[in-house]
């Protein structure tokens, strides 16, 4: 089975074959009452694996507030994204299935409410058939919805929730790199597991947080890089 | 319309035209350049489905069924053709209905220029009896009767009118209301290539005509061949034993003489047919055709000599296709830097087969990953006026800022709208307490120590 590791131990440890599976069907979701409508984090973990793969992608959207640039910042290059946006709702489904049978493609991504267990089997199988990797971020219009159905089944191989934490301290006011709680919601054939990570880097590579929550680590200057951008505002303040 | 302004009629003698108006620019009347000049203007109506009919002496019918979403919808696809015929310098009404006969009462003597209408039996009742396209002497009759409307024809016993107009006048009214169909000759541009197959017996099974639909592009195929060209779009009429006929549309990102691709766009669409009592012949005419490019030819040598070769890019080419019928080509897209330090305005759509751009976005700052269209307002709570916000409530959520990036200050694009010309935009990244991050912007509309101001919301970054 042909997998994308992760590169950090910890989880690729608990996913069977030692990294994502490709051909087959994921599920990210965000946690918190904005994750659930807007999915942010998740969009940008999932553009951090798609960024780590090499062949054209299939975005299939509806809403179209994505916005580019940030899929590039984590590696994403705006060359290898086809967006396609759907009418309505109902047609989503049928242009992800319909991309996963072109086996020119390195993944396709869903941002779909509804993941109703038929339509997911048989975006399994055509993934299976096809070697190309489904990846369905889930976006919900509520978090009264979100809660409704975020349990229900569906024939994805792995789930996972991604909610955003604050940010990695800093030497100096201001925000640090991003950092996520990663859950493996399911995963079938492996475990299951929850780390607390450093949001994707301009590779889309996670990383492992310095384990120095009260700030020590910042105070010695060593572990934590100041970002670009804050150096240059505190040369301009 | 002009004339109609100056009381200039139909009818008028040419020395009292004239008398009223003394600069009156005069041309013979021209039947058989207006006819052509009709038919011209029904191929290019080709655009806007495979069907298009010439409805003497001045109006055109097309066939969208099937064929609207494609433009988003009746009602823009109704807007863009009276646009278009506008820029042309044509004036033009328009309508849309369920049958030809109604759509031509409606938009001859409806009383809005360009209409939708999805119960034609109403609107059409209330036309007056000209919109029946009956000869004028019996018109003049049914007036002289007391028939005002459509509709007190329709509410009158049909034996008696047989009786003393004929036939003509029952099938009128039964053609507008679609009780009978009214088939439409569609026009079929001359130099276009075409293949057309006759059957021997009728065939409706979806299988008989997806083997109809393999030998007719294998034809075309050829043609194509010969000629040097690629198909862009491509029209298949089926042509039923009752007289009447379905066509099927499907449009290519680039063009494509490639048999196997052609096959499968047109079987996808297979199953919108209603074969009836049976399909007795099929005419596939490539509507738009252009040159091959050299990439392209190379790709069909090479697809030839070796089967098993699949090319990403044409493979790719393909999905756009098939994608691009169901949903329409202008959904499907790739995104581009564009010079803009707007942030709304820095991304451009352009096609999904696009040649690659070079470069991705130049700036170093984070960018959220979901953009707000359009930003939107928020209530803050702000200390000093050069800090980003302590706190603020968006959606009704009020929100405590623990910590904050910025300002980056973004200046209005002057060279665009004059109002932009003192406009600027303070962002600031910040992050709540919960360890959501956002992106907020104070917009300064005015010169920026002094102008009021105002906070908004524009992005997250998750």
């Amino acid at each position: 089975m042909r997998v994308l590791p992760f590169g950090l131990a910890e989880i690729d440890d608990r996913l069977p074959s030692g990294g994502l599976a490709l051909g087959v069907v994921h599920e990210v979701a965000e946690g918190g009452d904005l994750g659930v409508i807007h999915a942010a984090a998740a969009t940008l973990f999932v553009a951090g694996i798609l960024s780590r793969m090499t062949g054209p992608v299939l975005w299939c959207l509806r809403a179209s507030d994505l916005f580019a640039p940030a899929l590039s910042q984590v590696g994403l290059n705006p060359n290898r994204v086809i967006y396609a946006e759907a009418p309505d709702e109902r047609m989503l489904p049928l242009l992800i299935e319909e991309g996963l049978r072109h086996r020119g493609l390195a993944a396709v991504v869903g941002e779909l409410a509804k993941l109703p267990m038929v339509a997911s089997r048989r975006m399994q199988i055509a993934a299976e058939h096809s070697g190309v990797t489904a990846i369905i971020l889930r976006r919900w219009r509520s978090p009264a919805t979100a809660a409704v159905e975020v349990g229900q089944p569906t024939a994805a191989v792995t789930r996972w929730r991604i909610s955003a934490l604050p940010s990695s301290p800093l030497p100096a006011p201001g925000i640090g790199r991003r950092r996520w709680r990663v859950e493996l919601v399911r995963c079938r054939g492996g475990g299951t597991g929850e780390w607390d990570l450093e949001g994707c880097d301009e590779e889309g590579r996670l990383g492992l947080l310095a384990n120095l929550a009260d700030g020590s680590a910042a105070r010695q200057g060593t572990l934590v890089e100041e970002p670009p951008w804050q150096a240059r505002l505190r040369i301009g303040a | 319309m002009a004339a109609h302004r100056l009381d200039l009629r139909r009818g008028i003698p040419l020395a009292h035209a004239r008398a009223m108006v003394p600069d009156l620019t005069i041309a013979d009347a021209d039947p058989d350049a207006d006819a052509e000049g009709l038919h011209r203007l029904a191929l290019w109506a080709l655009r806007y489905s495979p069907m298009v009919a010439v409805d003497p002496s001045d109006g055109l019918w097309i066939d969208i069924t099937g064929a609207s979403h494609l433009v988003g919808g009746e009602r823009p696809l109704l807007d863009d053709l009276v646009g278009r015929l506008a820029g042309m310098g044509v004036a033009s009404r328009a309508a849309v209905a369920g049958t030809p006969g109604a759509a031509n009462a409606i938009a001859r003597f409806g009383h809005r220029p360009v209409c939708v209408v999805d119960d034609a039996l109403e609107v059409v009742s209330a036309l007056p009896l000209a919109a029946l396209r009956l000869p004028p002497e019996m018109t003049m009759e049914l007036r002289r009767l007391g028939f005002e409307t459509i509709g007190d024809l329709e509410a009158t016993p049909r034996a008696p009118l047989a009786h003393r107009f004929g036939t003509s006048l029952g099938r009128r009214l039964d053609q507008v209301f679609g009780r009978v169909a009214e088939p439409i000759v569609p026009v079929i541009p001359t130099e276009a290539v075409q293949a057309r197959r006759s059957l021997v017996e009728p065939i409706s099974t979806a299988e008989a005509l997806q083997t109809v639909v393999g030998a007719l592009v294998t034809d075309l195929c050829g043609q194509l061949e010969q000629r040097g060209l690629g198909a862009r779009t491509l029209d298949l009429l089926w042509h039923r034993v009752d007289g009447t006929m379905q066509g099927i549309r499907v449009g290519t990102a680039k063009p494509v003489r490639n048999a196997v691709h052609l096959t499968r766009l047109l079987n996808e669409r297979v199953d919108k047919v209603d074969p009836g009592f049976g399909i007795e012949a099929a005419v596939l005419t490539a509507t738009l055709a252009e040159p091959l490019t050299a990439e392209e030819v190379g790709r069909l040598v090479g697809a030839e000599t070796d089967l098993a070769a699949s090319d990403d890019a044409a493979t790719i080419a393909g999905l756009i296709d098939v994608l691009g019928n169901r949903i329409g080509h202008d959904r499907l897209y790739r995104c581009a830097p564009l010079e803009s330090d707007v942030p709304e305005r820095s991304v451009a759509r352009i096609p999904a087969l696009a040649p690659p751009v070079p470069t991705g976005w130049p700036t170093q700052w984070p960018r959220p990953g979901r953009l707000l269209s359009p930003p939107e307002p928020i209530e803050t709570l702000a200390l000093m006026p050069d800090h980003p916000p302590m706190a603020f409530t968006w959606r009704g959520v009020r929100r405590l800022i623990r910590r904050a990036d910025g300002p980056e200050r973004i200046h209005g694009e002057w060279w665009r709208r004059d109002r932009e010309m003192a406009a600027a935009r303070d962002y600031y990244a910040v992050e709540d307490h919960e360890g959501e991050r956002f992106w907020l912007y104070r917009s300064w509309e005015g010169s920026p120590e002094t102008g009021p101001m105002r906070w908004y919301l524009h992005g997250l970054f998750g």
